[in-house]
C-alpha cells in the first residue's frame, strides 16, 4: 500500500469530502495560499477557490460563530483553529453554544461542524503553543472529540467527522504531521466512537492517545524483547468513548496503563481508570497506572520540555513496574 | 516639535542595534537555535519611536514580534540572548523563550503569544497607574491582524470610558501572517476606528522614526494630563517572512516588487540620510555606532553561550509563588 504523511492524509480527507459535498467549506486563519501554519490545507484553495477555502481575519470567536451559524442553515463548515491554545478564544461559541444548541432546541436543529485544530509539544513552541486541551472539550456534554494517531486514522476519521451531524472537535498533533503510514487509494471511513486495537498482547492493556500511541508502539518493541506483551488500545474518539473495547482488553490482561501527553492530573487517564475501577476491578492483578505530563505549563526549551512530557521510556518503566 | 540631534542619533543607534540583533538571531537560528522567531526588521522606527517617548518606569506590552520592543525599552541584550538559548541568566530564567519576554525591571510587562493580548493587559496596567496616581503610561503594541480580534474592541471601549493613560500602538505591516489588510479588514486606515470609541486616532508613517516619536510624545502628554488614550496606527512593513520558519520572506503571498519598494523606505536609511543631510553626524561616527552595536551583541552572545543551562528540574519551579522546585508534582 502507498504511504503518505499524516498531513497529506488530513488534506486528502478534506479534498474528497469537498468534492463529494458542495456544502462542505473551510474557514480559518491563513488556510488559503499560505496553506495553514502547518501546511495542511496547502493547495486546496487552487482547486476550491477562496469562497470555499476562506481566509479569515484573526477572530477565533468569529470563526467559531460563523461555523455555528452557517451549519444551522445548510452548510457543513470545517473551521481551523491554528493552535488548540487559541481555541480558548473560540470556546464560548463552542462550549456555550455549539455543544448545547441542539439540546436546547429540543432536537429541532443540527450542527454539522468540524473544528480542526492541533495540539502538543516537541517543537520548542513554549507555554502558549504546546498545550493539550482535549479534556476541556471532552468535559462538555454535546461535543464529539477525536484525536487520530496515524495517517490512516486521520483520513478515515476526518471524513466521518465531516459527515457527522453533531459538532466534532478534531485534534491533530503538530509533532505527527510529517509521520508516514499506509493509506489506501480507495475510499474508506472510520466510524467515530470506536476504538482501535493497535497491537495485541496478553500482559498489559495500554490505552494511549494521539502521539502517545507512537510512543506506546515503540515501547512495545522494547518490552517484547523482555517478554512483556502489551496490548495497545487507541480510543481515537475520547467522547463518546468506546468503553467496551477497553473493558474487554483489561479483562483479558488484568493490568491497565493509560498514556497521554496532556497533564496527568484531571486528565483522560483518570476517566479511564475510573471506568475500569467501576466495571472491571475484580479482573485487575495490579494497581492502575497513568502516564501524563507533569502538572506545569510547557516550558520553552527542549531540555525542560522533555522533562515535562512523557515518552516511550516512561511507558517501558511503568510496564516493568506493573509486571514486577 | 524640533527633534534634537542628540535624540535622533540616539534613536538611530537604537534602530541599528535592533537590526544587527535581528541579523544575529537569523544567524543563530540557522545554526540550530531552537524556537519560533518573529523578527523586527522593517519595524524598528515604531519600536524605537514609541519607546523613546516613554520613561524607564512607563510600561509596555508586546506581541509575538516583541524582541525589538524590549530592546527599544532598554532591555538587556545579554538577558534576551540567554533566554533564547535556554540559560539560567535569561530574562525569563530560560523558561519563556523568544515569544514571551518579560522583564519588569525595564517596564516590559510581557510579550504575549496570543495575538490581541497586549491590549487588555495594558488597560490593566494603565488602570493601576491611574488608581495609584503614579503618572505612568502603558503602551500596547499590536499588529493589524490583532485589530480584528474581539478583545481589541473591548479594550478600546474600556480605555475610552475610563480615560486610561494608555497608548495603543498599531504596527500595521499590512499582513496578518499571509492575509493582507485589504482582505482582513473592512477599513484600510485602522486608526479611523478609534473615533468610534471617542479616542483620538492618528495615521503615522511608521518608517519615519521622527514622526513616530513626535506622535508618541503627544500621546504620552495626553495620557499624563489625564485626557486618556490615544491610538497610533503606524504604517510599516516586515522585511522578513512572518517568522524565520518561512525562508521565502513571505514571497508566496506578496510580491518582490512590493518588498523592494518598502526596503527603499527602510527606517534606518531614512534616519541616517536625515542625520547626514543636517550635518549632524560624520561617517566616522556612524561607523563607531555600528561597531558598538555589533560588539555589544557579540559580547552578549558570548555571555549567553557561556551561561549555565537551565536544569530540567526548573520545570517544576514557579508555577506558584511558593514553588522552589521541591514540591512533589503529580506526573509521569
Ligand atoms: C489568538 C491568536 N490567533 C492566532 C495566532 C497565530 N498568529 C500568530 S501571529 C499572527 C498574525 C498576527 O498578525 P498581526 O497582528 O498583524 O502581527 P504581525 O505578525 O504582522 O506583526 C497569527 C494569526 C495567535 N498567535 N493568537
Ligand atoms: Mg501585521
Amino acid at each position: 500500500m502507498r504511504e503518505i504523511t499524516y498531513r497529506e492524509a488530513v488534506r486528502e480527507a478534506m479534498r474528497e469530502e469537498m468534492r463529494r459535498d458542495s456544502a462542505v467549506f473551510q474557514l480559518g486563519e491563513d488556510i488559503g495560499v499560505f496553506g495553514g501554519s502547518y501546511k495542511v490545507t496547502l493547495g486546496l484553495v487552487d482547486e476550491f477557490g477562496t469562497e470555499r477555502i476562506l481566509d479569515t481575519p484573526l477572530a477565533e470567536a468569529g470563526i467559531a460563530g460563523a461555523a455555528v451559524g452557517s451549519a444551522l442553515v445548510g452548510m457543513r463548515p470545517v473551521a481551523e483553529i491554528m493552535y488548540i491554545d487559541f481555541s480558548t478564544l473560540a470556546s464560548d461559541m463552542i462550549i456555550n453554544t455549539a455543544a448545547k444548541m441542539r439540546f436546547m432546541s429540543g432536537g429541532t436543529i443540527k450542527l454539522p461542524i468540524v473544528i480542526r485544530t492541533q495540539e502538543g509539544g516537541g517543537v520548542s513552541a513554549g507555554p502558549q503553543h504546546s498545550q493539550c486541551l482535549e479534556m476541556m472539550f471532552a468535559h462538555v456534554p454535546g461535543l464529539i472529540v477525536v484525536l487520530p494517531a496515524t495517517p490512516y486514522d486521520a483520513k478515515g476519521l476526518l471524513k466521518s467527522a465531516i459527515r457527522e451531524d453533531n459538532p466534532v472537535i478534531f485534534i491533530e498533533h503538530k509533532g505527527m504531521y510529517a509521520s508516514k503510514g499506509p493509506v489506501p487509494e480507495e475510499e474508506y471511513l472510520i466510524p467515530l466512537g470506536k476504538a482501535d486495537m493497535k497491537r495485541e498482547g496478553k500482559d498489559i492493556t495500554v490505552v494511549a492517545l494521539s502521539r502517545s500511541v507512537l510512543f506506546a508502539m515503540e515501547a512495545a518493541e522494547r518490552l517484547a524483547r523482555e517478554g512483556i506483551e502489551i496490548e495497545i488500545i487507541d480510543p481515537m474518539t475520547i467522547k463518546p468513548l468506546d468503553r467496551e473495547c477497553i473493558i474487554q482488553s483489561v479483562k483479558k490482561t488484568g493490568r491497565l496503563l493509560i498514556v497521554h501527553e496532556a497533564c496527568k492530573m484531571y486528565g483522560f487517564g483518570a476517566e479511564v481508570a475510573a471506568l475500569v475501577a467501576d466495571e472491571a476491578i475484580d479482573y485487575l492483578d495490579a494497581p492502575i497506572k497513568r502516564i501524563g505530563a507533569l502538572d506545569v505549563p510547557i516550558p520553552f526549551g527542549m531540555r525542560l520540555e522533555n522533562f515535562v512530557l512523557p515518552n516511550a521510556g516512561d511507558i517501558v518503566e511503568a510496564a516493568r513496574q506493573l509486571m514486577a | 516639535m524640533e527633534i534634537s540631534r542628540e535624540i535622533l542619533i540616539g534613536m538611530y543607534s537604537k534602530m541599528l542595534l535592533l537590526r544587527r540583533f535581528d541579523e544575529k538571531v537569523v544567524e543563530l537560528y540557522r545554526s540550530g537555535m531552537k524556537g519560533l522567531y518573529h523578527l523586527t526588521a522593517g519595524g524598528e522606527a515604531v519600536a524605537v519611536g514609541v519607546c523613546s517617548a516613554l520613561s524607564q518606569d512607563d510600561y509596555i506590552l508586546s506581541t509575538h514580534r516583541g524582541k525589538g520592543h524590549y530592546l527599544a525599552k532598554g532591555g538587556d541584550l545579554q538577558a534576551i540572548l540567554a533566554e533564547f538559548m535556554e540559560k539560567q541568566t535569561g530574562c525569563n530564567r530560560g523558561k519563556g523563550g523568544p515569544m514571551h519576554i518579560i522583564d519588569p525591571s525595564v517596564g516590559m510587562l510581557g510579550a504575549n503569544g496570543i495575538v490581541g493580548s497586549s491590549l487588555p493587559i495594558a488597560c490593566g496596567a494603565a488602570l493601576s497607574a491611574k488608581l495609584r496616581r503614579s503618572g505612568q503610561v502603558a503602551a500596547a503594541f499590536f499588529g493589524d491582524g490583532a485589530a480584528n480580534s474581539g478583545v481589541w474592541h473591548e479594550c478600546m471601549n474600556l480605555a475610552g470610558i475610563w480615560k486610561l493613560p494608555v497608548i495603543f500602538v498599531c504596527e500595521n505591516n499590512f499582513y496578518q501572517e499571509s492575509v493582507p489588510v485589504s482582505r482582513h479588514s473592512s477599513i484600510q486606515d485602522l486608526y479611523a476606528r478609534a473615533a468610534g470609541y471617542n479616542i483620538p486616532g492618528y495615521g503615522i508613517d511608521g518608517m519615519d522614526v521622527s514622526a513616530v516619536y513626535e506622535a508618541a510624545v503627544e500621546a504620552v502628554q495626553r495620557a499624563k494630563r489625564g485626557d486618556g488614550a490615544t491610538m497610533l496606527e503606524c504604517k510599516t512593513y516586515r522585511f522578513h517572512g512572518h517568522s524565520e520558519a518561512d525562508p521565502t520572506k513571505g514571497l508566496r503571498y506578496r510580491s518582490g516588487e512590493e518588498l523592494a519598494a518598502w526596503l527603499e523606505k527602510c527606517p534606518l536609511k531614512q534616519a541616517k540620510a536625515r542625520l547626514l543631510e543636517r550635518g549632524w553626524i560624520a561617517d566616522a561616527e556612524l561607523e563607531a555606532i555600528d561597531q558598538r552595536c555589533t560588539q555589544g551583541i557579540e559580547e552578549a552572545v558570548n555571555f549567553a553561550k557561556s551561561s549555565p543551562d537551565v536544569p530540567a528540574e526548573w520545570a517544576l519551579k514557579d508555577v506558584f509563588t511558593d514553588d522552589q522546585g521541591e514540591i512533589c508534582h503529580e506526573g509521569c
